[in-house]
């Protein structure tokens, strides 16, 4: 009894310290002068602290659970991205306090801790999440609550969000490069492999249209759950199947026990190649030589030659807890950071309004490891090259195949005939 | 015929795996009836173990052959650490020890997120475990009938032990009756640590079984663990020939509902099967008769 009279206590505490903030906000606003903070008003249940010479954000990553073998990578990046950018003065001249929290692999618990750190630690942002359901799980809280979260990693799509920014790549930037290389090096059959569970599903659902328009005929689709690595019996049904290629859109773990079983089948890149769109530098060492000549699709690769790559890459090999390569939903998670400092500056103001109508008013550009990105206002998403990469012995990628311009972005692919609304709206009902 | 072959062999390679790592759990939890749920994170560490002695022993071909009895004992001594330390403190308590052991499944899984590349890491398989036998027109990989193979010789070895060893012996005697085979003079104390050692051994000759099969990572052991526990009780608890038999069923129709269906359909109607099966006989396949009232 005594411990709930005490939380709640400190719960009219929290707010009354919330109001005030609002009110130290709202001069803060008032003081940068620029026309879009009177948009600032509405976030008056905000309690960010912009009074003081540091700005409080949040990373939300796995660090225990079965996502934190992916997720521990991201957090760890985030804070190499934070300490560059406290070197070099900050954002708008306050250092990033931030403050880590563990979604630890479980969905509500992703909820809460957003709802904590934008009620209770009072952060301007949230950078983090990984799968799906992670970033579904956030979605409503940062919306109810007008927060801002950044989403690093490349997903299914059909979704934007005022309240959130999206720098991995979506189904057209992606997806849709991958089967243009397929098309290109004339295959006519494909065999479709995932995890089952929703960024598999509606990418094959996309695949499968896009496959129609380009004539290659789907020839097999199988799904094994998340976290089960046995491919035994599914390998069996390609082998049967006879595919040119395969598309994987498996996930984690399991990505292991798929690419064993198709070597122990004596299926090889040369007659049965496999394309990839969750194996990168990371995962590829997990599998030893058996994955060596297969293909993977992605915006970034640390064989990339950029002009800001080598120095990512050199930050990234110093830094302490460092895996010692870099891939691209790391690289993803940095731009997200450094995204979010371009976004304030042009808005002079941390207010997530403010930050809106900035990403409005005049294209916010980054000059990323994989090469000068566009943020596209309107849904939140960031302009990508396309880049299919073979891996190699030392587990890292050759460049094969590049898109000939930045892609930008087209989350709900409206501007793609062969994608009609009715399935658009079925997609996008299903993933909620 | 390619119809029947694949699903019948791949099956009972999946079964030999399951059994694998069910064997373990039919003495620990069959035999003492000690719910173990940290008994995945024991297969893990011998996947690790199978990885550290790949460090060492560079030549895949010799060090899986190596890696088998080391892992054995590397997780074995852990299962003894885990029985000295905490689990002696509750026996009888079934629902403690699961609530304990879970939480140190938990601990055992972030210490290796910590220790090792949190991806996880490769295990090489033997040279000689490449390629395919053809059996009736279907290209069998060679590592399902190396699994079989090591789960054969697994169950021989561990029924001889328990049939012909005196250790053997004072076990089933323990088992059947506590108090009369202490009144004998039967240490039911080393008795209950050495079975602890052997069956948490077993579960590490199946890490490295799977190692050659999935991914060699944190997160490994927890695929297992539920699949195992419901093969044993199936099975009837106490009795290894019952947990052989619904290994294999259970791998065979994992195989043939993949066949037909699809990967994720066959977990579902698989378990679904073994679920029925235990509602019409609860006390499993086999069962063993003892004079206790229990």
């Amino acid at each position: 009894m005594s411990s709930t009279s005490k939380r709640m206590r400190a719960l009219v505490a929290t707010g009354a310290i919330g109001t005030t903030m609002a009110l130290v906000l709202a001069g803060c606003g008032a003081r940068a002068g620029d026309d879009t903070a009177a948009a600032g008003s509405s976030a008056a249940a905000s309690c960010v602290d912009t009074s003081g010479d540091t700005i409080k954000l949040g990373f939300l990553n796995s660090l225990t659970g079965g996502m934190a073998i992916s997720e521990k990578t991201v957090s760890n990046v985030l804070h190499m991205a934070a300490d560059e950018i406290n070197a070099g003065g900050g954002i708008l001249d306050k250092k990033i306090e931030y403050v880590q929290e563990d979604g630890a692999t479980d969905w509500p618990t992703f909820a809460e801790k957003t709802e904590k750190l934008l009620t209770q630690d009072c952060v301007a942002a949230i950078f983090g999440g990984w799968t799906s359901s992670s970033r579904k799980a956030v979605k409503p809280v940062v919306e109810k609550l007008n927060g801002l979260f950044f989403y690093p990693v490349q997903y299914e799509g059909l979704e934007s969000s005022p309240n959130i920014y999206y720098t991995g790549a979506t189904t057209n930037q992606q997806i849709i490069p991958a089967m243009d290389f397929l098309a290109a090096e004339g295959v006519k059959t494909l065999f479709l492999a995932g995890s089952d569970y929703v960024f598999p599903r509606t990418a094959n659902a996309i695949i499968k249209l896009y496959a129609a328009k380009l004539g290659i005929k789907i020839v097999g689709e199988e799904y094994v759950p998340l976290d089960k690595d046995d491919w035994t019996s599914q390998v069996a049904k390609i082998v049967a199947a006879k595919p040119d290629f395969i598309f994987n859109t498996i996930n984690g773990s399991s990505n292991v026990g798929f690419i064993k079983a198709y070597y122990d089948a004596g299926l090889t890149p040369a007659k049965t190649p496999i394309i990839s769109v969750s194996i990168a530098e990371e995962e590829a060492p997990a599998m030893g030589h058996e994955v060596t000549g297969n293909y993977a699709s992605w915006n970034y690769f640390q064989s990339l030659e950029t002009p800001t790559n080598p120095k990512f890459i050199e930050s990234w090999k110093a830094y302490p807890n460092s895996s010692g390569v870099t891939s691209d939903p790391m690289e993803a998670a940095y731009i997200s950071l450094y995204l979010y400092k371009a976004l304030v500056e042009a808005a002079g103001s941390f207010d997530v309004n403010a930050v809106n109508a900035a990403a409005k008013a005049k294209p916010i550009t980054f000059d990323a490891p994989e090469g000068k990105v566009t943020l596209d206002g309107e849904n939140h998403h960031i302009s990508k090259p396309g880049h299919i990469g073979r891996i190699n012995a030392d587990n890292q990628f050759d460049i094969v195949w590049a898109s000939d311009k930045f892609i930008e972005p087209d989350p709900y692919l409206e501007g793609y005939d062969w994608f009609p609304a009715d399935i658009r709206k079925q997609l996008t009902d299903a993933a909620g | 015929m390619d119809a029947l072959i694949a699903p019948l062999l791949n099956g009972s390679a999946q079964g030999a795996l399951l059994l694998l790592a069910a064997l373990g759990l039919s003495l620990t939890f069959g035999q003492m009836g000690v719910i173990n749920m940290a008994h995945g994170e024991f297969l893990m560490i011998g996947a690790f173990a199978a990885y550290l002695v790949q460090q060492v022993i560079t030549a895949s071909d010799l060090s899986i052959p190596v890696a088998l009895p080391v892992a054995f004992v590397v997780a074995g001594l852990f299962g003894l650490l885990l029985e000295v330390t905490i689990i002696r403190w509750m026996y009888r308590r079934p629902l403690d020890t699961l609530l304990v052991t879970v939480g140190v499944g938990l601990i055992l899984q972030q210490a290796a997120l910590q220790i090792f590349p949190s991806q996880g890491v490769p295990v090489e398989k033997p040279g000689w475990l490449d390629g395919q036998m053809n059996i009736l027109g279907y290209n069998w990989p060679l590592r399902q009938l190396f699994t079989i193979l090591l789960a054969g010789v697994c169950v021989a070895a561990l029924s001889a032990w328990l049939k012909y060893t005196s250790f053997g012996r004072r076990i089933r005697a323990t088992v059947h009756n506590r108090d009369l085979a202490e009144t004998s003079g039967i240490s039911t104390r080393t008795i209950d640590r050495l079975t602890f050692f052997v069956g948490s051994g077993l579960a590490g000759v199946a890490g490295v079984a799977a190692s050659l099969i999935g991914g060699t990572n944190s997160q490994m052991g927890a695929q297992y663990i539920i699949p195992a526990f419901l093969v044993v009780a199936a099975g009837g608890i106490g009795q290894l020939k019952g947990t052989i038999v619904a290994a294999w069923a259970v791998g065979l129709a994992l195989a043939f509902f993949a066949y037909w269906t699809t990967g994720s359909l066959a977990q579902v109607l698989a378990f679904i099967l073994v679920i029925v099966f235990l509602q019409v006989r609860p006390q499993g396949l086999f069962t063993v008769r003892t004079r206790s009232l229990a």
